[in-house]
């Protein structure tokens, strides 16, 4: 994995700290060129990985990117679900209607002829179409990790549902040649319930940042973790939405080397820029550390 | 280790499922869903008992607490048959169709000495508890207005119609979003009372509202306005925002920003002249296990707490009954309009 990623919550009026800035956000990146123009100054900056959810408006832009040249050595990794367009196709169509919405056409009729039996035997292979379907738009880009989004994981790990988590992870491997990564607020218990599932050293993205904020159970739980290194860590949320000067964040998480990569998001090229500094010069402080011991 | 199940497992049932079931102080042993499809997948992949009838599970299972997720119109016969049976209730919002019923129920848990709460969970959102302190310290003076909104995506075009959508079942705008707003009014500010001006729009829905728009007068003599509105694709999810208006100032606050303008500054509270802006990632507390927003977890601690100490919880049967009269208000004003 590449030491940064690039994020898309931007992109896509995503903002934890502030719902304002948040439709402001959505403002400015309305027009597609306006994303694409973001990910070109992040390449001109050293950042060629974006990770990014299955939001309706990335097929377009996947679109540029399969047929530009510039893209060549360009990934994606993708995160799965875009959980708001399913929960509110839930509220509005119920269960039933939302996979009639989603699962392509055909493929929900070839379903439809064994109709609900074929899904009461077998939910895992509906999560595999489920999959094929979101991975529909990144045909022909290279997406060597391919994340199920928190509120799924979380889903299935507060229910104790976890072989849907291995078949995740087993059938990403087999069909895209990926691995597979977990996006998660609740770092030490997903980490045990993969491990106890025989899944080792797991790709985890998790919320890590210096005042502990979505860090479940803790930031002190969270920093034991890291440390034993029993996974692949993408730290998110490093600024916590916008709390921490970023100075100070990035230097807190470029501490660790329990943090193999990190995921930011931003819209200026000044910003893009000062981040990659930060995190180069903060990371190179903590290999000659390292180095020397 | 508080023994739990849930009666519904929709979306919100669903979502409880997995915070009971990841809470340290309780043990999640049964589910109940009439949808054959659901039940299905709960049997073959989960631990719990799984049942289709929720007397069945409640007689059997020996249950100190259940969680009731059904559609509105069932929580009335769902929640009397658990506190017959001594069992403490958290209830999805809004409570109930019959503003009357939630008086009897409200007595009935009292007598029975158990812990009732109903799904609010705004009360449980940082921000909005930080409000709800600033206004018991009188920050922005009297206050003369306020405004309490809600938004959101969710009918978005003319579709066939689920039980959200179907009138008489507890769907439609008014019982979905505005519930919601006007629990928040009530918590924060005071009961409302009395109702005016009252528009219910259909915009694409054809037997419910998709927007509410009224006058809401408060107990205290406040007035305000409720604006809500759930076919508004402006908003990528459900955002709910007050605001208020006061002599010494005015204050905004929707789940992830507190705003505050004050005419002159506030010593004791280290708040300047104009504004200061509060972010949630300060006002939250961490909770043990997250799915979609602390104040979902926060709720369900709430509720598992009182059932430890034998404490009262902050979204009762009885302020949740509230709520539900304010809809009925809302309802006869449109009648009588």
């Amino acid at each position: 994995m590449e030491r940064i990623i690039f994020g898309d919550n931007q992109f896509f009026g995503v903002n934890h700290s502030s719902d304002e800035k948040s439709r402001a956000q959505a403002i400015k990146f309305k027009d597609n060129q306006s994303i694409l123009n973001v990910l070109d100054i992040a390449i001109e900056e050293g950042i060629y990985t974006f990770m990014c959810t299955t939001h309706d408006r990335m097929a377009d832009i996947c679109q540029t990117i399969r047929s530009d040249k510039k893209y060549e050595n360009y990934k994606i990794y993708p995160c799965m679900p875009y959980a708001h367009k399913y929960a509110n196709a839930v509220t509005e169509l119920g269960v039933m209607g939302s996979i009639k919405q989603y699962l392509p056409g055909n493929i929900f009729t070839t379903v439809a002829k064994g109709g609900l039996a074929f899904m009461q035997r077998d939910f895992i292979s509906l999560m595999k179409l489920l999959v094929d379907a979101e991975m529909k738009m990144f045909k022909g880009i290279d997406t060597p990790v391919i994340f199920l989004q928190n509120v799924v994981t979380d889903l299935l790990l507060g229910l104790g549902i976890t072989d849907f988590l291995v078949a995740f992870h087993q059938y990403v491997r087999e069909k895209y040649k990926a691995e597979a990564g977990f996006i998660t607020m609740n770092l030490p218990m997903l980490l045990n319930s993969l491990e106890s599932k025989g899944i080792e050293n797991p790709t985890i993205c998790t919320s890590i940042n210096k005042i502990g904020f979505r860090m479940s159970g803790g930031r002190q739980l969270y920093e034991k973790v890291i440390e034993e290194r029993r996974c692949k860590l993408i730290a998110m949320q490093v600024f916590a939405a916008g709390s921490i000067a970023p100075k100070e964040a990035l230097e807190y998480v470029c501490n660790f080397r329990g943090i193999d990569s990190i995921l930011f998001g931003a819209s200026s090229r000044s910003n893009i820029k000062n981040s990659k500094e930060l995190i180069d010069t903060f990371s190179r402080k903590t290999d000659n550390i390292y180095s020397k011991l | 280790m508080i023994r739990t199940g849930i009666i519904g497992l929709g979306k919100m049932g669903i979502s409880h499922c997995a915070i009971l079931g990841a809470h340290p102080d309780v043990n999640l042993v049964s589910v109940c869903d009439s949808s054959a499809l659901v039940i299905t997948g709960f049997k073959k992949y989960s631990r719990f008992e799984c049942f289709s009838d929720y007397k069945k599970m409640i007689d059997s299972m020996n249950l100190e607490a259940v969680v009731i997720a059904t559609p509105t119109k069932f929580h009335g016969e769902m929640v009397m048959y658990a506190l017959n049976k001594n069992i403490h209730v958290f209830c999805e919002k809004p409570f109930l169709l019959n503003p009357n019923e939630g008086k009897l129920l409200s007595d009935l848990a009292k007598k029975q000495n158990l812990v009732n709460q109903v799904g609010y969970h705004n009360r449980f959102i940082g921000t909005f508890y930080e409000l709800k302190n600033l206004l018991r310290l009188n920050v922005i003076g009297e206050l003369y207005h306020f405004l309490g909104e809600s938004y959101g995506p969710v009918v978005l075009k003319e579709k066939n119609p689920t039980w959200r959508t179907e009138k008489g079942q507890g769907g439609g705008c008014l019982y979905d979003y505005a519930s919601h707003t006007i629990d928040l009014i009530n918590f924060l500010l005071a009961k409302p009372v009395e109702v005016a001006g009252t528009q219910l729009k259909s915009i694409f829905s054809k037997d419910v509202e998709d927007a509410v728009y009224s006058t809401l007068i408060l107990e205290t003599g406040l007035t305000g306005q409720l604006s809500v509105n759930w076919s508004d694709e402006t908003y990528r999810k459900m955002t709910t925002q007050i605001t208020l208006l006061g002599k010494g100032g005015k204050i905004i606050s929707d789940a992830t920003e507190l705003k505050i303008f004050l005419k002159q500054e506030n010593e004791n509270l280290g708040l300047t002249k104009g504004w200061t802006i509060k972010n949630i990632t300060t006002l939250t507390q961490n909770v043990n296990f997250y799915l979609r927003g602390e104040e979902y977890s926060s709720q369900i601690d709430h509720f598992i707490n009182a059932i430890k100490t034998k404490s009262t919880t902050t979204s009762s049967f009885d302020s949740a009954t509230i709520t539900d009269e304010v809809i009925t208000l809302l309802m006869k004003d449109i009648s009588s309009n």
